[in-house]
């Protein structure tokens, strides 16, 4: 009897001390310091906007769905930043053979994106990025609630559906 | 009262001890998070002796890997495993097998960030040291060593590192030491943070250590070879406005190898680019020099492993099938390259531009050999054992290895319809780019549509209809596809690829493939002929056989 006291008091005490601790964190995204397409380096641990949800698409020139999806976007762009502040952040897996073609492809396409360049993949690796397109949705805080790969006509749709839900201050994250 | 022992109580004792360890391993996951990623790809083989797929003994083959990175704080460890049972066809059989191919800790204390175990790095543009993967190529040329990452103040950053080389399922032979550092003027003098000018310049160097070894030149001799083997490089960039302009040039010791039939030459490469771009329009040209740059961290080593450094190819990678049949590879040995592209959008609401406006693309490269002159009257050009040649720096040598002339046009017509037309006109050595000798030159033209029509909001149907015609190699083809796509969900997709005007057999290489998103998750099926080719990702290539079946690819990241 004196055992099962000490053994159970012990497990309570054990347990108490596990319920001090604090809830899983949400998915921040990585540290990986890279450049963007104007030489400028960036600690991608601190990619924010104010407050406002952030859209990071990850791309390359050999990529067509991808730049679909960059296209198709830019076409709505400045709406979807009027409507909602959202901000897409553009990451291009190039390597040193094409990386120096994306600035002049960003410009010549009038796209008004943050852009990135992941020469090496290393930010890539860090967000478990397989297959392009892949893109992550954050919300204010900074936390990557949604994530979708490939890009059909379309998608862009539910995508600012999801940022409206953010501004809403609604939960989209998919339950477990 | 029993008397305690160790033995009876071990239990109690285990508990005691083990029940709180548990508790706070638990809390240290609970306040670091866990992510990663798993992709899955197989095939099951039937035989087709029409297109050249041989029977495969063990009827399904699959590569797989998983990543796993735990985070917590300042702190990264990782891992990967990796299972090939066995390799699918077209990857190199040495990678039979499964197991933790890429672990590493990083540990990150505000100016330093140290790394054991595996990582990738680059210096520069990569002409001297960059390893990096291409899981679907089966490319991975991971560090296994130490790397440490210094940042003194804003604006510089310094590395270093030492390692081996992956090498399948162990590292090669050659130890590799080396350091880089980089300058960014403007973040480092404050007075020059919001200047317009930008200047970025830097420099790296790498050095290779392989003991000597038994390699002979005849009967009787066998080279002196170097054991140490160093490469350095120098880099610029400025920028200004709507103008940019970066340079590397790349200089390696003497370093006889199997890939430059064991000449004593030095080796000498430098690539230079050139931008101007303002909204609607980018302009950029690029030319590039490589002079025996076949930098591998075992001297006997052909192929595509154990490279230690990355020379790019100056020539746009196509994404459309036909367009992408005859892909070029950077020549380590020798090669003088340029390109120039200009991207242009007509504005909306002109003649050109109609409602949308409409986006043009030009292209245009070409690689040469680099201009080789014997060192006397009776020594071969390249001959093994001697300097090899000399060469005029400026001069483009007389083979054409590639040429590229391509022009696309986007075109948006209405809310519904949209589509783009490309024309690619190439110029293709396969003896040299294949290394086949006695091929013939290929002489390429490629016409693509390509065609968006969207049913409903999130419904639509894609096709593409591609054309190449040459007098060489397998002659014409003709290709169409149609794809049809629910957003964000589904894809169901149809093609057929048809040879023609050659004496062989006319095959049809259909394919019947559809797909399933959800989330970060992705689920492809496919069933037909593939046609043998070679595939390019990044800088390597790799041969794809003929094949014929079933086939299932599925990823998902966490």
């Amino acid at each position: 009897m004196k055992k099962l006291f000490l053994v159970t008091s012990y497990l309570l005490l054990s347990v108490a001390v596990f319920a001090q601790t604090e809830a899983p964190k949400a998915k921040k995204l990585p540290s990986v310091t890279i450049k963007d397409i104007n030489g400028k380096t960036i600690n991608t641990a601190e990619i924010s906007n104010n407050g406002k949800p952030v859209i990071i698409s990850f791309w390359a020139l050999w990529c067509k769905p991808c730049q679909k999806e960059l296209s198709t976007i830019a076409e709505v762009y400045e709406e979807w930043q009027k409507e909602t502040g959202v901000k897409l952040v553009a990451v291009s897996i190039d390597d040193a053979r094409s990386s120096s073609r994306v600035l002049p492809t960003v410009n010549g396409n009038n796209w008004n994106y943050q852009v990135l360049l992941d020469v090496n993949g290393d930010f890539k690796r860090a967000m478990n990025v397989n297959m392009i397109p892949h893109t992550f949705l954050l919300n204010g805080k900074g936390e990557i609630v949604w994530q979708h790969t490939s890009f059909a006509e379309g998608s862009e749709l539910e995508l600012i559906e999801l940022v409206r839900k953010l501004n809403k201050g609604e939960d989209i994250s998919v339950k477990k | 009262m029993t008397k305690f022992t160790f033995a009876k109580h071990s239990f109690i004792i285990f508990f005691i001890c083990v029940f709180p360890l548990l508790l706070t391993a638990q809390n240290v996951l609970n306040s670091g998070s866990i992510q990663g990623n798993f992709q899955l790809d197989a095939q099951y083989y039937q035989k087709d002796s029409s297109i050249g797929a041989n029977d495969v003994s063990e009827k399904m083959l699959m590569n797989a890997f998983a990543n796993i990175i735990y985070t917590n704080g300042n702190f990264t460890t990782g891992l990967r495993y990796e299972s090939y049972r066995n390799p699918m066809l077209g990857f190199d059989n040495r990678y039979k097998g499964s197991g933790i191919a890429y672990r590493y800790a990083t540990y990150n204390a505000d100016q330093f960030e140290i790394t054991v175990g595996n990582f990738y790095e680059q210096f520069g543009s990569g002409m001297i040291f960059r390893t990096y993967e291409e899981r679907n190529l089966g490319y991975d040329n991971a560090m296994d060593g130490i790397r440490v990452k210094f940042n003194p103040i804003q604006g510089i950053m310094l590395k270093a590192i030492v390692g081996t080389q992956r090498f399948f399922w162990d590292v090669g032979p050659g130890i590799l030491r080396g350091g880089d550092a980089e300058f960014v003027l403007n973040d480092m003098i404050t007075s020059l943070n919001e200047n317009p000018t930008r200047i970025t310049f830097g420099g790296s160097v790498i050095s290779k250590y392989q003991p000597t070894e038994e390699i002979l030149y005849d009967a009787s001799k066998k080279y002196v070879l170097p054991e140490n083997v160093a490469a350095f490089a120098g880099r610029l960039n400025v920028s200004r406005g709507k103008i940019n302009v970066s340079t590397e040039y790349a200089y390696k010791a003497n370093d006889p190898n199997a890939q430059n039939n064991f000449i004593y030459r030095h080796g000498e490469a430098l690539l230079l680019t050139a931008s101007y771009s303002q909204k609607g329009l980018g302009v950029i040209v690029s030319a590039k020099r490589i002079d025996n740059m076949a930098f591998k961290s075992k001297r006997t080593e052909v192929g595509n492993m154990l490279n230690i450094n990355y020379l790019p190819a100056l020539t746009k990678q196509h994404a459309y099938s036909l367009s992408a049949i005859y892909p070029y590879a950077t020549q380590p040995n020798g090669e003088m390259g340029v390109q120039a592209e200009v991207v242009y959008t007509v504005p909306k609401n002109t003649v050109l531009g109609g409602k949308y406006g409409t986006e043009i693309k030009l292209n245009y490269s070409r690689a040469n050999d680099i201009d080789r002159k014997a060192l006397n009257d009776t020594t071969a050009i390249n001959e093994k054992g001697t300097q090899g040649y000399t060469s005029n720096f400026f001069k483009f040598g007389k083979e054409l290895y590639f040429q590229d002339f391509n022009i696309e046009i986007l075109k948006k017509i209405n809310s519904r319809l949209k589509g783009s037309l490309s024309w690619v006109n190439l110029v293709y050595n396969q003896a040299v780019i294949e290394g086949h000798p006695g091929l013939p030159t290929v002489y390429a033209n490629i016409l693509i549509a390509d065609i968006t029509y969207k049913l409903t909001a999130t419904k639509a149907i894609k096709t593409e209809l591609q054309h190449l015609s040459t007098k060489q190699d397998d002659k014409n083809w003709v290709m169409g596809m149609v794809e049809y796509s629910i957003a964000p969900l589904w894809f169901f997709s149809v093609s057929d690829q048809y040879n023609y005007g050659n004496s062989g057999e006319k095959i049809h290489y259909y394919n019947l493939g559809m797909g399933y998103n959800k989330s970060s998750s992705r689920i492809q099926l496919s069933y037909g002929k593939q046609r043998e080719g070679i595939l390019c990702v990044g800088g390597v290539c790799r041969q794809v056989p003929a094949a014929y079946g079933f086939n299932i690819t599925l990823t998902s990241s966490f």
